[in-house]
């Protein structure tokens, strides 16, 4: 599904080097989790990988499904099946939740020379999906993110991917700033996703996530590189130790 | 979800159509001439000019004198210079004042009898002519949702009106709906009543030229206790080369009566810039209301600059007795040069005027636009909510006035101005102008300046839209409040306007 070999990045800004080799290969329907320290480079491969400006490939690769997934555009990436859930949703003032996620949809089919949905094919798909991750009508029609609460906006992303249907996910750290009932919802959500057809990436802080969404490998992400892999067992040993032992043991 | 609810989603929304519009657009969709032989007179302006422009429409001799006494004015007066736009000096003796194709030397009787070469020029701009149902239909959840209206139009082709449609339906009605050529032969007493009562002829070097050599434009009357049995409108076409367009409409609204009327113009592109310089009176009487509309789509001019309508109009509304309302929506996408300030003067008591204002301007652009709220009378309200988009190099500025007279005990206004700027070459302004003379008046005034943000147009894209779907999309989302109070058949044409204009103004 996913392939990154050895993935060089600076921030063209501060023209400081954040990623320094990342290698990854994430096979068709798996979910692997990359964990790390606050700095390690998670948030950056996300941002990299969907084609957020400012950032600088200067060695290596990533490709989608076998195509060379860097030099697309944002949308060709999203039209071929890459998804970010983003840590930080974005709010867009006066466009109607339910306008936006219509117009992301129709765009993708487009993008992919299929039939665009009707008003009516749309709203029936919406209102099921919602349905399941407890989004009400209300929230359909507010303006995107605007006034949503943390938990609303994860669980808005949560209804994009839903909609949209992507093959290769990336959820970045949809725990942060969610109570466990909010983190269990987004979690179901994401399990009702999983199929044989779809993987996921999964960057987060905390082993808690990974309760509810049950990884196949785990990653330790730390200074750009992945410095160990594992099974789910890493996470807990992560959670009871902190990261201070696999640092040292990476150097 | 109710079906009131998916018509709303799906005004709200950026339909197919615009993407694909904006996409597949050279760019001005309007800019084709119609060829077809025309007459004109002489170039230049002065007496026997106007004269000539009183006699081609059989105006009595009344008329004529007015027009003398404003065009005598006229030459005494200079061009305003305060506002913030830029242009090479205007000739005004190379100009033509009074355009009109050949084959409506014989007034037609009817629509029918019109030039068939005109009448595609309507239909090609898709506007009815036909006294059809107007079909403002969306297919929802529960099978087509159709909001059949019919809405009657007033065709104008330089300085002349094609004619007018559903005439006797609002007949029926008491409307008086017409050009006010016609208007000055068949209802002399109430053009004399209030023509110049809003706008007088001195009143700027625009609206003062205008009074001497205006052609065409409509005249409304509605009779006392009447809601206009359907929206009225005016199209506004400018075709030939050189030619000024000078229409004049004077919309009267009785005692206790309702009306909402829609105007739209387009030009064709050309190299050289044309004058418009129309004067829109409006007199509402007590308890009565207006909604005036306008998408103004002139051509804007190129890339470089070349070209464009100027646009220097004159509109007034007076609220002249108590509770009268008055509500001026307007979108503002097209000409080179946009000089517009659609005023309220608030004389009657409780009377409430609202200025609703988008205004883009993209690529060289200038706007100069907003409104002014004269209140005169007691407990009255105002509120003015402007948004202004600036991208390429153009320059967009807000102008307003809210004035509250000694007598205007207990009033209020709430001005909102928005300003929203796409690249780094444009420019925003907001110059409000603020007086107060009573101590028990209220004034507000908000205003914000903006940037198309980065990380809104990423998730957007991360999302799969392309870089014009997300800036489109933004800016309706930003242009909202101002969108929702248009009509509906108009409000999905603003919609789609706002995302062409801004074609190329990103990457």
């Amino acid at each position: 599904m996913l392939k990154i070999n050895n993935l060089h990045v600076k921030l063209e800004a501060e023209d400081k080097v954040i990623l320094k080799g990342v290698n990854l290969t994430i096979g068709s329907g798996e979910v692997h989790a990359i964990m790390g320290p606050n700095g390690s480079g998670k948030s950056t491969l996300s941002y990299v990988l969907s084609g957020r400006e400012g950032y600088q490939v200067t060695e290596g690769s990533a490709t989608l499904l076998g195509a060379a997934l860097l030099d697309m555009a944002p949308e060709e990436r999203a039209a071929a099946g890459l998804f970010l859930a983003f840590q930080y949703p974005v709010e867009i003032p006066g466009v109607g939740n339910m306008t936006f996620l219509r117009t992301a949809v129709n765009a993708q089919r487009k993008a992919r020379g299929q039939d665009e949905l009707s008003a009516g094919e749309f709203l029936k798909l919406v209102r099921e999906k919602a349905k399941t991750l407890k989004i009400d009508a209300d929230m359909l029609k507010r303006p995107v993110n605007v006034g949503f609460s943390g938990g609303e906006k994860k669980r808005n992303e949560i209804l994009q991917m839903a909609m949209l249907e992507p093959k290769m996910c990336i959820l970045d750290e949809t725990d942060s700033g969610l109570d466990v009932d909010a983190m269990k919802l987004v979690a179901d959500g994401v399990n009702a996703l999983r199929d044989a057809g779809r993987s996921f990436l999964v960057i987060t802080h905390y082993q808690r996530l990974l309760d509810h969404i049950k990884p196949d490998v785990v990653h330790i992400m730390a200074d750009g590189r992945i410095i160990k892999t594992g099974g789910p067992e890493l996470a807990l040993e992560v959670e009871e130790n902190g990261y201070a032992d696999l640092l040292a043991e990476g150097v | 979800m109710t079906i009131v609810e998916n018509e709303l989603e799906v005004r709200e929304g950026v339909d197919r159509e615009t993407v694909e519009a904006v996409q597949n657009m050279g760019s001005y969709k309007y800019g084709w001439n119609t060829d077809i032989e025309m007459e004109f007179a002489p170039k230049g302006v002065n007496e026997d000019i106007v004269r000539l422009i009183s006699a081609k429409n059989n105006e009595p001799e009344w008329m004529t004198e007015w027009r003398l006494t404003a065009f005598r004015r006229w030459v005494t007066m200079t061009e305003p210079t305060w506002a913030m736009v830029h242009y090479p000096e205007i000739d005004y003796q190379d100009l033509y004042y009074y355009a009109k194709p050949k084959s409506l030397d014989e007034k037609p009787k009817s629509l029918d009898e019109v030039d068939p070469k005109l009448l595609a020029t309507y239909e090609k701009l898709g506007i009815p002519l036909k006294e059809q149902m107007i079909l403002a239909g969306v297919e929802g959840a529960e099978g087509l949702v159709a909001d059949a209206r019919k809405v009657a139009v007033d065709a104008v082709f330089d300085s002349v009106s094609l004619g007018t449609t559903f005439q006797a339906e609002l007949a029926k009605a008491g409307v008086i709906f017409c050009s006010i050529t016609e208007a000055i032969v068949k209802y002399p007493d109430l053009v004399k009543k209030y023509l110049g009562s809003v706008v007088p002829q001195s009143d700027n070097f625009f609206a003062t030229l205008n009074s001497a050599v205006f052609s065409a434009g409509s005249f409304v009357y509605i009779p006392p206790n009447t809601r206009c049995p359907m929206e009225l409108s005016t199209y506004f076409r400018i075709n030939a080369e050189n030619t000024g367009q000078f229409e004049r409409t004077l919309i009267i609204c009785d005692k206790g009566s309702y009306v909402s009327y829609l105007e739209g113009c387009t030009a064709p592109k050309r190299d050289t810039a044309q004058l418009h310089a129309a004067v829109v009176e409006i007199v509402i009487l007590e308890d009565a209301e207006v909604k005036y509309s306008t998408v103004q789509n002139w051509f804007p001019g190129d890339e470089e600059g070349k070209g464009g309508i100027y646009n220097f109009v004159t509109k007034r509304a007076d609220c002249r007795e108590a509770r009268a309302k008055v509500m001026w929506t307007q979108v503002e996408t097209g000409s080179a040069i946009t000089w517009k300030y659609p005023s309220c003067i608030l004389r009657g008591d409780e009377s409430q005027g609202e200025f609703y204002s988008i205004a883009i301007a993209n690529n060289m652009q200038q706007a100069d636009t907003g409104t002014k709220m004269v209140h005169l009378g007691r407990n009255t309200r105002s509120r003015i909510v402007s948004k202004g988009i600036s991208a390429g190099k153009a320059q967009n500025t807000y102008r307003g006035l809210v004035s509250m007279h000694p007598r205007a005990k207990n009033s209020r206004n709430y001005t909102q101005c928005d300003s929203l700027l796409i690249g780094d070459q444009c420019g925003a302004h907001t110059v409000p102008y603020i007086e107060v003379k009573n101590n028990s008046s209220r004034v507000e005034h908000e205003a914000t300046t903006s940037k198309v943000d980065d990380d809104q147009l990423f998730y957007c894209r991360a999302r799969g839209m392309d870089e014009e779907e997300a800036v489109a999309l933004v800016v309706n989302g930003f242009c909202r409040e101002v969108l929702q109070a248009l009509p509906m058949e108009f409000a999905m044409e603003a919609q789609s306007l706002v995302a062409i204009s801004l074609e190329g103004s990103v990457g």
